[in-house]
């Protein structure tokens, strides 16, 4: 089998929205737009997003940290979304087990909205569809762009590379490989969606010099050339023991 | 109809990243990164992303505009005039201020990025009141760096991701920079570089760091020297680096009350009629000129010079101030950071810069003509911006930022911080302002620029009784380094007439009447001050911009400008180059889309003026215009006649064979298009590193023009230049000299020579009872830099901001989380919605900067979050303090100029009603907006329906 799937490294993630407006820009105009907007220059206005941006504060202060979790379709394997559609709009493609909304076929009773444990369907109150992530598939296979930008806008896009497109499903890909050497997972494992897409953990780096070694040696290893005139010092005997 | 592929440069920030735009039927479908640009490999963010949507504003300005006679100003009450009619009134006006006085022009421009071309504009006119807005922005990170180290971080230079293995964020705000910033970022982490962000608020950038260090607000100074304090006592400075390639083995003068006092020992050079600075040679034991390969300098130590006099290296002042008084325990609890955690810091980054040194195997040759086999460096950098930046005590606390990283030996070295051509420059740079009201005459050019880099007192721009001869007071005693002009008290010394009155104030692209000042109340009020007889203050109000904006509202004249997409640009090594750490590199926008209805680029209405006005450079002794248009002018100029550099940097000569210097190519822009609007060449690899003291670079730089001279840039541990005006100060120095006591005290307590750090002015003037928590703004990411023009994608992202506060200080203060509260600072008061945050240090409240909106501007609802919900900090922040001697005074850095606009400090309680204060009159909507629209989709920017 085939699995298209997104996986994001939140180590790299610094919440700067360009996925989620870059994915807005292609898809607008795109084969499964367009993503409007209602009342863009007034109070409240609502947008459709295929991919949104959610910003968490983890922790209490001083040790807080801040998430940021871009969130769009997990093209699940067993969506949710897609056995609860009753007309058969929603699909999960058999070629690349990418979700797609058929919108001829969609009446808009969003049953798949409920049914799905994420909260990726985005409504499109002008159409009166459901309207989703496709993975980019009217890029991805696309053979009039050149073969490197065959993938979907947000990867193009984020500034900070933390996301990667490829088959989940073939443990040769680079996206297999990181899930496996850098403990992605998945986003509610226990929703039974099974979801295709992965996050990478934040993960904590550290110095490689020995800093109790130093402080150890620190004080037989002084040169007393290297260090300033003690005359000009108020506490100068202090100095000379560190 | 087939897609169409154009490449250009971004303006949604000051990034300037290349784009690829793919246009169908002659609309733009979709903006991505250029996968071959330098600056962005190929990357984008959500603001270059949203480009698209700027078109789409139903704030665009199409048609020139004049305020109705009897209409009163800031009413937005216009009538639509012929561009005919606009450019007459104009040249009519500014013909006769060039005849009479041209200083009664004052032209300040915004977030432009073609200063090269407006100043010289300026300087053609004849006027000094000239300036782009870095007094409001950063003139702290790029003066405090130039004056010590030769450049900047920022877009002069930043840190080397490939190899650093430490990183600190000092100070960053959520974007600054963004692209580069980001790719570099994500190889750090990749690579398994320790990222320590010191900032007194979490988010960004920092939610990837390893480590919060939150400080207070204008304190890093003190952070700082207590690092340099910890290196020092532990020996953890680049010994060979500080001889090298600083000046802190060079040897003081300690008498004091004489005209050496503080100035560098000078010994006969070995060349005949040269004096050298010196150095203590511990071989000979004698006093000897630096940089000689048969010494051994001592860096620290106390000596005497040949005529007794008392002397000392710049190392030994250093470590006396910073060892005396800047222990972690002295400093801790004033940026309250635990003094474990500054010696922790210090020792991370002092024994990771001394142990893991890297070694390329780049031979390279100092000036001195010593040979070095391989190219070292220490991997530890420092990224540091406007937290540090926009403090009254910014200058400096980046001179102690410069001093740590010449300590570390980390600057221009792999794995460190690296300059990005034409910097480094010399310590200071070349060019100097005019200095004398006798150089300002009516239909004259200015004989020097309106800005420069002063190195003593000769070079400020004063009159004989030392009064300022700039509008904003820049280049006076008040701000002797104010190198990018003090944008930030135009408006409020022009209606005071201090130092005198102007007639016509020009703004391209600032909103300074509303986010970009500060007390921004008390500024519209002054921008409609009348005088008795009933004219305005200020007499005329030209306004240049493409959005109608709370700016725009206020002019008497409005000039339509175009969009990034619908012109031709240049992006100039001249001015504010996009060069990467190896190349030089710059850009051009090209028009990708046609100008929308009656608009005209700026540059064109510039150059158009010049040409109505005759000025010399753009015009022939006939008056003839010299160039057909802006295109030709960017081709052809240069800055005197056959100079073989201009604005565009590839493909010069008649042939387009030569590249950085070469005569004019009037096909150069077809060489930029079909190299996708970018000209970048690498250096090769002898000449990229340590360019401050790299032989085969600075021969290189100066063969190309990029600096004037091959010297070695020896880095400023010690600012001579600083002494120079303490010396006047003190009247121990021939030459101009300060007049009032307020500017003497003034200039000896701040030009101090070596880094210290003071409480920011307007602390030190309040109540701190009263107001005891510090409040600062930032710019959200998606939304950093990207002025002018509400985008209707980027405001569904954030359209409403809070006041954000640590539950901690919150319940301290019996508030609970949503609360809504008075916000009093001494200058004014707002009322705010708050919100928690465990992401806050407790004494720091913050927000972000920008979201507020006048109502009836932008195209916005009068009920878009932005106009009912959201709110400016600004209108606490005082643009005036006192100067302690019964005067009003800038709030800004004594030395830059820099807006001191993060010293606020504010008290905080309940308010018992819901709803921002203050709420301002709508103004007019203008006559040729259309209504915005209740939907946009596709179809809809397709023009389709």
């Amino acid at each position: 089998m085939t699995q298209k799937a997104l996986v994001i490294d939140l180590n790299k993630c610094v919440g700067c929205h360009a996925c989620a407006v870059n994915c807005k820009a292609w898809n607008t105009g795109g084969e499964y737009g367009p993503l409007p907007d209602v009342n863009p220059y007034g109070k409240d206005p609502d947008g459709v997003w295929f991919n949104r941006v959610q910003t968490y504060e983890v922790g209490q202060y001083p040790d807080t940290e801040i998430r940021y979790l871009p969130k769009s379709c997990m093209h699940c394997k067993d969506a949710p979304c897609v056995e609860v559609c009753p007309t058969g709009a929603s699909f999960k493609r058999e070629e690349d087990g990418i979700v797609l909304v058929n919108y001829d076929a969609c009446i808009g009773c969003k049953y798949c909205s409920w049914a799905c444990p994420y909260g990726c369907r985005e409504y499109d109150p002008l159409a009166g569809v459901m309207k989703k992530c496709t993975l980019c598939a009217d890029r991805i296979n696309n053979e009039s762009l050149p073969v490197n930008e065959r993938q979907p806008a947000c990867v193009l896009a984020c500034p900070t590379g933390a996301r990667s497109f490829g088959d989940i499903d073939d443990p040769q890909s680079e996206v297999s490989n990181q899930i496996k050497d850098k403990h992605g997972y998945k986003l509610l494992p226990e929703s039974q969606a099974n979801p295709s897409n992965h996050y990478l953990p934040k993960r904590t780096n550290h110095i490689r010099v020995d800093l109790e070694d130093f402080k150890a040696k620190r004080k037989a290893k002084i040169d007393p050339d290297k260090r300033p005139k003690p005359t000009g010092l108020k506490n100068a005997e202090d100095f000379a023991s560190p | 109809m087939k897609d169409e592929i154009k490449y250009t440069t971004c303006y949604m920030c000051a990034c300037r990243c290349g784009l690829k735009v793919t246009l169908n039927d002659d609309q733009i479908r979709y903006i991505q990164g250029n996968p071959d640009h330098p600056t962005n490999q190929g990357v984008i963010c959500a603001k270059g992303s949203a480009g698209l949507m700027k078109q789409f504003s139903p704030a665009r300005i199409t048609k020139p505009l004049l305020r109705r006679k009897g209409a009163e100003r800031g009413e937005a009450d216009f009538e639509e005039i012929s561009w005919e009619e606009a450019m007459k009134i104009f040249t009519e006006r500014l013909k006769n201020i060039r005849q009479t006085d041209p200083k009664k022009l004052a032209f300040f421009t915004g977030r432009d990025q073609m200063q090269a071309f407006t100043s010289f504009w300026a300087k053609q006119f004849g006027t000094p009141n000239f300036a782009a807005h870095g007094g409001l922005c950063s003139v702290n990170m790029a003066t405090g760096m130039i004056y010590s180290v030769g450049g900047s971080s920022w877009e002069f230079g930043g840190p080397d991701f490939d190899r650093t293995k430490y990183l600190l964020l000092m100070g960053v705000a959520e974007d600054h920079d963004s692209n580069p910033m980001k790719i570099g970022l994500s190889k750090l982490r990749e690579q398994g570089g320790k990222v320590v962000v010191i900032n007194p608020v979490r988010s960004g950038y920092g939610a990837i760091a390893d480590e919060w260090i939150p400080i207070k607000p204008g304190t890093d100074g003190l952070f700082i020297l207590g690092i340099i304090h910890v290196l020092i006592k532990n020996q953890l400075f680049d010994e060979d680096f500080l001889l090298s390639h600083t000046n802190a083995s060079y040897l003081i003068h300690t008498n004091e009350g004489n005209e050496f006092e503080g100035m560098p020992y000078i010994m006969q050079g070995i060349e005949q009629d040269e004096t050298q600075h010196s150095v203590w040679d511990k071989k000979s034991q004698s006093i000897m000129e630096p940089h000689q390969p048969e010494i051994e300098p001592a860096l620290f130590g106390s000596y005497s010079g040949e005529d007794g006099s008392d002397l000392k290296t710049g190392m030994q002042l250093l470590s006396e101030r910073v060892l005396n008084d800047y222990s972690p325990e002295k400093v801790s609890e004033g940026c309250g950071v635990s003094a474990e955690t500054i010696e922790r810091i210090a020792l991370e980054i002092g024994v990771t810069a001394r142990d893991e040194t890297i070694h390329l195997p780049i031979p390279w040759t100092d000036t001195w003509g010593n040979e070095h086999e391989t190219t070292t460096g220490n991997p530890v950098s420092i990224h540091a911006m406007r937290g540090l930046a926009a403090h009254t005590n910014g200058f400096q606390t980046i001179r102690a930022l410069s001093i740590l990283m010449m300590l570390l030996g980390i600057i221009d070295r792999p794995g460190g911080i690296r300059f990005k051509p034409p910097f480094p420059k010399p310590i200071p740079p070349c060019p100097k302002p005019i200095h004398s009201a006798d150089q300002i005459k009516p239909n004259t050019p200015l004989p020097a620029p309106e800005l420069g880099f002063p190195s003593m007192p000769e070079h400020l721009m004063v009159d004989d009784d030392q009064n300022p001869l700039r509008i904003d007071k820049g280049f006076s005693w008040d701000f002797p380094f104010s190198a990018h002009g003090l944008l930030q008290n135009v408006i409020t010394n022009a209606h005071n007439k201090d130092p005198y009155a102007i007639d016509t104030l020009f703004i391209f692209m600032a909103n300074m009447s509303w986010n970009s000042t500060m007390n921004t109340s008390g500024v519209m009020e002054m921008l409609k001050a009348k005088e008795q007889d009933g004219q305005y203050k200020i007499p005329f109000l030209v306004v240049s911009d493409a959005f109608f904006s709370e700016q725009v509202a206020f002019a008497d004249l409005v000039l339509p400008d175009t969009t990034y997409l619908e012109r031709y640009d240049v992006i100039s090594l001249l001015d504010r180059p996009i060069s990467e750490y190896d190349c030089p590199a710059d850009a051009i926008r090209q028009p990708i889309l046609e100008p929308k209805g009656d608009c005209r680029p700026f540059q064109q209405t510039l150059l158009d003026l010049a040409n109505n006005l005759g000025l010399e450079g753009f015009c022939d002794e006939n008056k003839e215009p010299i160039y057909k248009d802006y295109l030709d002018f960017i081709q052809r100029w240069e800055p005197a006649p056959g100079a073989n550099i201009g604005f565009l940097a590839g493909w010069r000569g008649e042939e387009g064979k030569n590249h950085l210097t070469g005569a004019p190519n009037s096909n150069q822009i077809e060489s930029y298009l079909k190299n996708k609007s970018f000209f970048h060449i690498e250096l090769e690899d002898t000449i990229k590193y340590n360019r401050n003291i790299n032989q085969g670079y600075l021969n290189w730089a100066q063969s190309k023009k990029l600096i004037r001279q091959n010297e070695p840039i020896v880095m400023n541990l010690y600012s001579e230049s600083m002494q120079r005006f303490r010396l006047a100060a003190k009247g121990l120095r021939k030459g101009r000299q300060p007049k009032t006591e307020h500017q003497r005290n003034r200039i000896v307590t701040y030009f101090d020579p070596l880094p210290f750090w003071y409480e920011p002015f307007e602390q030190t003037q309040i109540d701190k009872k009263k107001y005891p928590l510090f409040a600062i703004t930032q710019r959200p990411m998606p939304m950093y830099h990207s002025w002018d023009s509400q985008n209707a994608w980027l405001r569904q992202i954030l359209g409403q901001n809070y006041l954000y506060i640590n539950p901690l200080k919150a319940t301290e203060l019996g508030l609970e989380d949503l609360d809504w509260v008075w916000v009093e600072s001494s200058l004014s008061k707002i009322r705010v919605q708050i919100k928690f945050s465990q992401a806050v240090q407790p004494d720091t409240v913050w927000t972000w900067n920008g979201l507020g909106r006048l109502p009836g501007t932008w195209g916005l609802a009068e009920d878009a979050d932005e106009v009912k919900k959201s709110f400016l900090l600004n209108h606490l922040i005082k643009e005036e303090i006192s100067d302690g001697y019964g005067k009003k005074t800038s709030n800004s850095d004594p030395i830059s100029g820099q807006a001191g606009w993060f010293d606020l400090m504010v008290g905080i309680k309940k308010a018992d009603t819901e709803g921002n204060w203050p709420q301002f009159k709508a103004v007019k909507p203008l006559k040729h907006l259309k209504q915005p629209p209740a939907v946009l989709q596709y179809e809809f920017i397709r023009g389709k329906k």
